[in-house]
């Protein structure tokens, strides 16, 4: 790998580039926004696909074409899909009373300091300029231009990340394996009594086990 | 290219993945806001990695989506359990453990 070179002071962002991290910054927020504030958890989750794409735009604006594919495929392509597919096999996809709060009283707190905190940071970089996150204004290429951007990421992993490579897949693995043996439906299946009897002292009386002999006890 | 406006974006997307996991009861929103908190990680990492002229960053970004995609299944599998068990995913429900 070069050494880190930074390199700043020219003025290298393109008109194209501010557009579209405009248009893709903004379509991350509406998204993002629509994640958290939406009643239905489908439309949560559409919301959720529209705003992991922008995402992958603003990779791809980054020259990060890689990883902007496996945006795609793996977040809108799969986690999302599984997502909505839980949502409508549980059937609870029934809307949310967000009026109901869970803290009393926290959203307008939320609103202040959300308003607070970006009048703060847009001030500041007004103030400042932009650099003030990290000094230099903007990068001026991208990373390597005489190699594609897969060959640049497929020789680190495979050479100075080839433990943590293995290792993601090991946890993959086990991943996969546990969600499956979590959400298998054991043989003898007894569902645990509805949550107000939960109250009830605890019983380790062993005829309890099984279900032959559920009906014996008395409740 | 852009550096420190993709950082604040990021920022910004953090804190509204937070808000979602702190607010939402419903436990599949939980985990779509912590897709959220885990892209704003993604965003600052490929800025970062191009600031730096390496592409150790976006090696790094590809380590966090598998990461992400198997919180995924073994959170929904969780949320499986919970609503086989209780007829409902409310996530404030679960006190049990509560002192």
């Amino acid at each position: 790998m070069p050494e880190a070179v930074l390199l700043g002071g020219e003025q290298t962002t393109t008109a194209v580039e501010w557009v579209v991290f405009i248009i893709a910054a903004t379509t991350t927020l509406l998204g993002s926004f629509g994640v958290i504030m939406a009643r239905n958890p489908v439309h949560a989750a559409l919301s959720l696909v529209g705003s992991l794409f922008s995402v992958a735009v603003l990779f791809l604006n980054q020259g990060a074409e890689f990883l902007a594919a496996v945006q795609v495929i793996v977040y809108t392509g799969a986690i999302v899909i599984l997502i909505l597919f839980v949502l409508m096999l549980l059937g609870i996809d029934t809307e949310e009373d967000l009026e109901d709060e869970p803290l009393r009283g926290q959203m307008p707190v939320a609103v202040g300091i959300g308003v607070l905190l970006t009048a703060s940071v847009f001030a500041l970089t007004q103030l400042v300029g932009f650099d003030v996150v990290t000094g230099t204004p903007e990068v001026t290429a991208a990373i390597r231009d005489d190699m594609p951007n897969i060959n640049q990421i497929g020789r680190l992993l495979f050479t100075d990340f080839v433990v943590a490579t293995q290792l993601a897949g090991v946890m993959l693995t086990v991943a996969v394996v546990g969600a499956v043996v979590m959400a298998r439906r054991p043989r003898e299946y007894q569902p645990i009594p509805e949550p107000e009897s939960m109250d009830a002292p605890l019983s380790l009386d062993p005829t309890d086990q099984g279900a032959d002999n559920g009906a014996e006890v008395a409740d | 290219m852009l550096l420190n406006q993709f950082l604040l974006l990021g920022a910004v997307l953090f804190c509204i993945g937070v808000y979602g996991v702190l607010v939402r009861r419903n436990g599949v929103m939980v985990l779509m806001s912590i897709e959220l908190i885990l892209n704003a990680v993604n965003i600052n990492l490929v800025a970062f990695g191009t600031h730096l002229q390496q592409a150790t960053g976006q090696a790094f970004a590809l380590f966090v989506i598998p990461i992400a995609a198997a919180e995924v299944a073994v959170g929904l599998a969780i949320v499986l359990m919970i609503y086989r068990n209780r007829r409902s995913i409310d996530v404030d429900s679960l006190d049990e453990m509560k002192g």
